[in-house]
């Protein structure tokens, strides 16, 4: 497979994990990572789950760059700013989720990743990723409510 | 996200990060696959020929840093367009031959060497490359030509003249010795 194939899964993740504005940024960064390592990857067989593990590393870079931390609720109007799309108050909540909580989300609703692939992009167990996944829904789904 | 790809391909260039770069262009014939690593043309694709395996054969021979990068073939897509207009009688052309080896790459290097408007027979071309005997390699060396048009096999012919065969189809070798006047 080449590399190219998955631009729109990773950029598909990455703005939902740093928003639009920032998320081309991270995907330059995540592919030129990925062009760095590739020739030492030894089994190719999931570049997709791979490439979503560097791109959730650069999105957590990116969110330590800027000194931003999980957002508690009560300052979550301060975050969503820079996203105009409709759905931008969800985007904004999730990317305001504590980083395995975020990754989950993305990777499943905005890659449509499988349990066993978001486990294998985070470096956890299927169970730790259904788990971060069912606590990102469930504060999601509070916060929003 | 095209914006975002092209920027990714200008930076891979610039870090040494892409090895091979592809576009496609259209031609009288169809749209041609074209390949280029940091040496030169490396691949063209004739229509009829699956772009996506063309792709994945290159990231399993060459190396799989591939990316769409239209720009670094701009040279090559122009001299294309000249040389189907008529324009264009040689080509000027970094090539890397690393798809070929041995007796094949010295059958296709005379093949390179043949001028426009010219034909050779296969057996020509298998005394250039050393091994007069060797007719039918030199016609396995044409059908394996990694870079069609540029590296003119449509000019090599059966002894007394017949067409002998072609990867973009017999009609296109046709079409493309009348171009060059020879029919």
């Amino acid at each position: 497979m080449l590399l190219d194939d998955y631009a729109a899964d990773v950029m598909g993740v990455l703005r939902g994990a740093v928003g639009r504005t920032d998320a081309d940024d991270c995907f330059q960064e995540t592919f030129i990572a990925a062009l760095r390592a590739y020739p030492k990857l030894g089994d190719a067989s999931n570049l997709r789950g791979w490439l979503l593990t560097i791109a959730h590393r650069k999105a957590i870079d990116h969110h330590r760059a800027k000194g931003r931390r999980p957002v508690p609720v009560a300052d979550l109007k301060e975050v969503g700013v820079y996203d105009p799309e409709p759905d931008d108050g969800i985007w904004a909540a999730v990317g305001a989720l504590p980083p395995k909580q975020r990754a989950a989300v993305s990777l499943r609703y905005a890659s449509d990743l499988p349990h066993t692939e978001i486990a294998a992009a985070l470096g956890c167990s299927p169970e730790a990723a259904r788990r971060s996944l069912h606590e990102g829904l469930k504060r999601l789904r509070k916060e929003l409510a | 996200m095209k914006a975002s790809l092209e920027r990714l391909a200008d930076r891979a260039v610039d870090q040494g990060l892409l090895d091979v770069a592809y576009t496609m262009s259209d031609s009288p014939f169809g749209p041609l696959l074209l390949a280029a690593t940091p040496s030169g043309l490396v691949k063209v694709s004739l229509p009829g020929h699956d772009p996506e395996e063309t792709l994945e054969d290159l990231a399993a021979r060459i190396s799989p840093r591939v990316l769409e990068a239209p720009v670094r073939l701009d040279e090559t897509r122009r001299e294309l367009d000249l040389y189907f207009a008529g324009k264009l009688t040689e080509f000027d052309l970094p090539l890397d031959w690393q798809l070929s080896r041995d007796f094949r790459r010295r059958a296709l290097r005379a093949i390179d060497r043949i001028p426009y408007g010219k034909t050779r027979s296969y057996t020509e071309i298998a005394r250039s490359a050393g091994n007069e005997r060797a007719v039918r390699a030199a016609g396995t060396a044409c059908g394996a030509n990694p870079i069609p048009i540029v590296v003119p096999c449509h000019r090599v012919l059966r002894t007394g003249g017949a067409l002998g065969g072609y990867g973009g189809g017999l009609p296109m070798k046709e079409a493309l010795l009348k171009l060059e006047g020879v029919l």
